[in-house]
């Protein structure tokens, strides 16, 4: 047994809109997520260092932004063991306020369905204040529970 | 940054062992809601030997090939002039919590744009028997003088 929705290949249309959520990222998101990964780069949590780089603030980790803006899809299907491929470029930085933060709004929608693969590729659309943050970011999902560790 | 890198393979790093605690610890930093991350108990009844990474974890283990290619002395790249550009991870089976994995490096391509190089770096990630677990690739852009 392995968790998780089983969906079927012609459930899922090319643009449907399958998952989405917004996050609000403080500067204690960062702190957290720089002891959780082990990258202690001072640009994520120091404001004279980002500025010291010509930086205008500052940013958010990268790979923090793409570990968020996956879990939706997670959670739609169920499993994290079932996100085969997930591949994002960093396009925008994404400045996060000592006191209001930022938020982030990611949205999922069906790319492409591959039946005989039993996969789906989900593209995901994530902005902040108006504008994306990430380029051709894409999670390819197993359709059905697979065979598990 | 010295072009010869490429397809320069890095020895293997010491081997990481997954900690459950840390994988409590990265899925919370990463907004993860899935039990399966954290509930043991809901993983193994999923069918898993224990908690499951979330995806981007792995990068946790690829850091230290990305190190050992900063601080190789013939590489030429200023580590304050580094912009990580893409990442893609692409796997075999997810990574869980007792997994002893091992990576190792190689240098894909480096493309040189306006100035700036570009280096992919492709670090494959297997597991104590040595079965492939996943393979993490970075392409890290390096600026040039402004």
């Amino acid at each position: 047994m392995t968790a998780g929705i089983t969906l079927t290949p012609d459930e899922l249309t090319a643009g449907d809109v399958v998952a989405g959520g917004h996050f609000a990222l403080s500067r204690d998101s960062l702190v957290r997520y720089a002891g959780a990964s082990g990258d202690f780069n001072a640009i994520h949590y120091r404001d004279d260092v980002a500025a010291s780089v010509g930086l205008p603030g500052v940013l958010a980790h990268g790979m923090l932004t793409m570990g968020l803006a996956v879990q939706p899809v997670v959670d739609w299907i169920g499993d994290p063991g079932r996100v085969l491929d997930y591949q994002v470029r960093f396009t925008r930085p994404v400045l996060v306020d000592p006191v209001d933060g930022a938020e982030l709004i990611v949205s999922a929608k069906v790319g492409k369905v591959d039946a005989e693969a039993g996969t789906a590729r989900i593209d995901l659309t994530v902005t902040y204040n108006g504008d994306t943050v990430l380029g051709k970011a894409q999670a390819v999902v197993s359709l059905a529970p697979t065979a598990s560790v | 940054m010295n072009p010869e890198l490429v397809g320069r393979v890095f020895a293997p790093t010491s081997p990481y062992l997954v900690g459950r605690e840390k994988v409590r610890e990265f899925s919370a930093a990463v907004f993860a809601t899935s039990p399966l991350n954290t509930d043991v108990e809901a993983a193994r009844a999923a069918g898993y030997t224990d908690v499951v990474a979330p995806p981007t974890f792995a990068v946790v283990v690829q850091e230290h090939t990305l190190k050992q290619l900063l601080s190789e002395p013939d590489a030429g790249i200023d580590f304050s002039r580094v912009v990580h550009g893409d990442q893609r991870f692409t796997f075999t089976r997810p990574i869980v919590a007792g997994d002893e994995l091992t990576a190792t490096l190689n240098v894909a391509s480096i493309k040189s744009l306006g100035g700036h190089s570009m280096v992919t770096a492709e670090s494959t990630i297997v597991d104590a028997t040595g079965a492939h677990v996943v393979t993490a690739t970075s392409t890290l852009v390096v600026r040039g003088d402004e």
